[in-house]
């Protein structure tokens, strides 16, 4: 059902992992429910619907948000990748292969929001961000080494009730172990600094 | 035409570490689970829980919100269908009257279904639903649970008998070197699977189809059925991808809900419990109040064992959580008395969580263990090992296996456990006091009748039919293995496929006995069709299907005391002056049957030992006598276990096949969880010189015992 927009309704476009969707929203319904119930995008779950649990989570200009708790309405010119935009094609993110080689989930209902969440700490991480567990919170210190005790407390908002938080830890140190490596060969590439200047923009 | 022969036989499958069959739908998203799959004309509905604890409802006053934007009904008990609870359903349950939604005007407690509020959107039927006025005549009530109950009564229920005893307790404890008599409490907990209940119901050509996300899609269908009074068959159940159940997802509100809208609307109605909703319709574990006596020699024999549980089900159904259960497998005593004792309250009604019985039953008992080899000044596994029973203490029944001090020995070397000083209180790190602690685990294990069907492809697949489900456990992946073996060809020309009603009778995923259940199906199914299709010349383009039914098989094993063993340690920092307490490592060894998927098998561990620390630390719902409805009924208020609050967990097992299973099976979903969180407390105890017997170990109990070394 897609009413004339009114008092209560508005058009919005939205731009999902690169491709904009134009629909008529009740000016009440999240981005989560947008997304499930009306793109048809389910991938991004629903465990608690007021932000506790960290399962809907997407990337919002590649920071990490809940769906939830995001009207859709508001989620209007903001670049929106889901778990169905982290691939790239048929070939999984190094975080989704991560997950599936190191058995990082049971159910899987948790897993969107933990490896939307995991591909921003990998981003988060290498900006320099520090954790509430980081030692050395001074700008010029750089990223702390991604010890499990990182990535523990990062993944934090990801409520995963089959306990695989074990190898979800081990899951996302793979893959920025990977990362890494690609950003030191990105870096011998760009000997103009780009790519640094590219990391400080995402952590604007 | 094709032939199937397949030249060389493959490596064995099962034993060796695969990956989730389905975890490429899992990691990008494409996995459909129950609420996720369209329907055209879908509606919405929501569901309008009591806000009194106990009385009448005096009317729904249903005019104004039907004149809300969007709203197409308001199920009451006014006007909804009827249904009939007078059968017996799995088991020989009774189902639970709770699931029987608005047939007549009493609330029996807090969080009562009312009234269903359909809708276009969600977002209709939620604003209507939150604006329904129901009135009420309030009742007093009484939820509040203690030790002392008068009216209290023995309850059997799934796990045995109400009380079990022999030899005279008195006597023993009387004539016992050392005695301990200790009361351990623990609180209401909640299952909080990841995934909300959800249930959309149709009606397609006169057959009823519901996909929904539970344990066992033919026992939701039968009771659908029984209470709709329909013809089974016209009852059909799928659930593809379920986002955990740990035994909350059986037949519940949402799903007869969506029933009746369904049917009153002629489209389908979809209806999603919210995570508050599941806080009173999902079912949760009861609080307990137990009582250990121990007495012992001077050499820690046990001379007299008691063990009395206590806990709370509803006024409308019995349900008990069978915390004696553990002492009437783990040890014997010449005096042996075990008791589930049941109070009823005005409050929901509770259910299975992992390992019911055994996770509560084991705090209390495997801590009083502990302050037993404590008082004897002997260690702790020693004390176990020399009270290893050579059969079940109760049943007398020989051991399928019972391979705990394998767990125990391993254990400990893997651990350093020789290197343990005993006295409690005396190593520091800094703010942090530290310590270690043991406990022994045991989870009961079976086999249900279930059915599958195997087909031999004309293009040289095999396709596996059985209505098992896979809840998180890996159940697809472990048949696949399993099919895969039997039908001695490689994994990748074998298709499970699950959750579906049409399939025919199975096991649901419960009690730890989906697997070997489903696995025995599978190997007999496998095991004929490779007979067949060796005597055939050619496959046709229909296949060849060969179905088996494990109906006799299951009927003629054996009597035997059947369990899965393990041992639990734990490591735990204790800071004394903020009460935190952290577990720095955990380590569990399990005797646990023949592991089919190491990757998999050490997840599941592992998630049960989480469970464990989840509840050691963590989880308790808290009831308000006042009006008897819960504080923060949600995942802010009731805290589960974190990453964060989680170390590196380590589970491995020891080789345990059981001789009575055709693949060797026991059962791994459970005995995870049990033994973990009185490992912690009495790694806690060893920390600070304070036993802590009322769960979870909070900030404040820490700060309030205080350094006692």
């Amino acid at each position: 059902m897609a009413p004339a927009p009114s008092s209560t309704y508005s058009a919005v476009t939205l731009n999902i992992n690169g491709e904009k969707h134009t629909l008529t929203v009740d000016h009440r319904t999240t981005l989560l429910d947008a997304l499930r119930e009306r793109l048809d995008m389910t991938g991004t779950k629903k465990g608690c619907d007021q932000g506790q649990c960290g399962a809907c989570t997407v990337l919002l200009d590649n920071r990490r948000a809940v769906a939830c708790l995001q009207l859709a309405v508001a989620a209007e010119g903001r670049e929106i990748t889901t778990i169905e935009g982290v691939a790239d094609g048929d070939q999984l993110h190094a975080v989704q292969q991560a997950f599936l080689d190191l058995d990082g989930y049971q159910c899987g209902y948790c897993t969107p929001g933990q490896i939307c969440s995991a591909v921003a700490v990998i981003e988060e991480h290498a900006a320099g961000w520090p954790s509430a567990v980081t030692d050395d919170v001074r700008p010029e210190a750089g990223p702390p080494p991604l010890t499990a005790e990182e990535i523990r407390e990062r993944m934090s908002g990801n409520l995963c009730r089959c306990g695989a938080y074990v190898s979800i830890v081990q899951a996302v140190a793979r893959a920025a172990e990977a990362d890494a490596r690609a950003r030191a060969v990105d870096g011998d590439r760009t000997a103009d600094g780009s790519q640094a200047a590219k990391r400080e923009g995402a952590a604007a | 035409m094709t032939t199937t022969t397949t030249g060389t036989r493959p490596a064995q499958a099962v034993g060796t570490a695969h990956t989730r069959v389905e975890g490429p739908d899992k990691v990008t998203g494409a996995a459909r689970y129950a609420g996720e799959i369209p329907f055209t004309e879908l509606a919405h509905g929501w569901l309008v829980l009591s806000t009194i604890t106990r009385g009448r409802i005096r009317s729904v006053e249903d005019a104004a919100v039907l004149e809300m934007p969007g709203v197409l009904t308001v199920l009451h008990h006014g006007n909804a269908p009827r249904v009939d609870t007078g059968y017996t359903g799995m088991m020989g349950m009774s189902p639970d009257p709770t699931i029987a939604v608005f047939q007549h005007d009493r609330v029996p407690h807090a969080g009562w279904p009312v009234a269903l509020v359909v809708a276009e959107t969600s977002e209709q039927a939620r604003e209507a639903a939150e604006a329904l006025v129901v009135h009420y005549e309030e009742e007093p009530h009484n939820v509040t649970f203690s030790g002392e109950h008068p009216d209290a009564y023995p309850a059997p229920g799934v796990g045995g008998p109400g009380v079990t005893e022999k030899g005279d307790l008195a006597a023993e404890l009387a004539a016992s070197a050392v005695v301990l008599d200790a009361e351990y409490t623990t609180p209401e907990e909640h299952h909080n699977p990841m995934e909300p209940h959800a249930a959309t119901a149709h009606w397609d050509g006169g057959r009823l189809e519901v996909v929904d996300s539970n344990q066992g899609t033919l026992w939701v269908a039968n009771e659908l059925a029984n209470l709709f009074s329909l013809d089974p068959a016209s009852v059909r159940v799928r659930s593809e991808h379920v986002g955990g159940g740990f035994g909350s997802k059986g037949v519940r509100a949402h799903q007869v809900a969506a029933v009746m809208a369904a049917t009153v609307l002629a489209r389908p109605v979809r209806v999603v419990m919210t995570r508050r909703q599941m806080f009173s319709l999902a079912g949760y574990r009861s609080p307990t109040t137990q009582r250990v006596r121990l007495g012992a020699d001077a050499e820690g024999r046990l001379r007299a064992l008691e063990h009395d549980c206590l806990s709370l089900t509803s006024t409308v159904h019995e349900f008990v959580e069978a915390g004696a259960g553990p002492a009437r497998v783990m040890y014997d005593a010449p005096a042996h008395r075990t008791a589930n004792r049941l109070v009823r309250l005005d409050v929901p009604s509770p259910t299975f969580m992992r390992a019911p019985g055994e996770a509560p039953g084991s705090f209390a008992l495997e801590s009083a263990v502990d302050e037993l080899a404590e008082k004897c000044g002997i260690d702790p596994i020693e004390l176990r090992l020399r009270n290893e029973p050579a059969a079940g203490p109760v049943s007398g029944l020989p051991f399928s296996t019972r391979n705990l001090p394998a767990c125990f020995r391993e254990g400990a070397r893997r651990f350093g456990w020789a290197d343990r000083d005993p006295r409690p209180g005396v190593r520091r790190d800094g703010r942090w006091l530290l310590g270690t602690g043991t406990a022994a685990a045991s989870f009961f294990v079976g086999a249900m009748p279930s059915t599958a069907a195997a087909t031999a492809e004309a293009d040289g697949t095999f396709t596996v039919r059985i209505n098992a489900s896979d809840i998180g456990t890996g159940a697809r992946t472990a048949l696949t293995l399993i099919a895969a073996d039997a039908l001695q060809v490689p994994t990748d020309r074998v298709r499970v496929r699950i959750g579906d009603s049409d399939f025919g009778p199975a096991m649901i995923a419960g009690g730890s006995m989906g697997t070997r259940s489903w696995a025995w199906a599978v190997t007999a199914a496998a095991d004929a069709l490779r007979e067949r299709v060796a005597l055939s010349d050619g496959i046709p383009p229909e296949g060849i299907t060969v179905r088996s039914d494990t109906t006799d098989a299951v009927g003629a094993l054996a009597q035997k005391e059947r369990h899965s063993f393990g041992a639990q340690f734990a490591e735990v920092a204790v800071d004394v002056a903020t009460g935190e307490v952290r577990v720095r490592r955990m380590l569990g060894i399990f005797a646990a049957g023949r592991i089919i998927n190491p990757l998999t098998a050490r997840g599941q561990l592992t998630g049960g030992m989480i469970w464990g620390i989840s509840m050691a630390l963590h989880e308790e719902a808290i009831r308000d006598e006042g009006t008897g409805a819960l504080y923060g009924a949600d995942l802010a208020g009731y805290h589960v276990a974190t990453n964060a609050d989680v170390p590196l967990i380590e589970a491995d097992w020891v080789d345990d096949p059981d001789p009575d299973d055709p693949v060797g099976i026991k059962g791994i979903g459970e005995v995870g969880i049990v033994g973990v969180a009185a490992a912690i407390a009495n790694a806690v105890w060893h920390a600070t010189g304070v036993r802590h017997r009322s769960l979870p170990i909070r900030p404040d109990r820490v700060l309030t015992a205080g350094p006692h070394a």
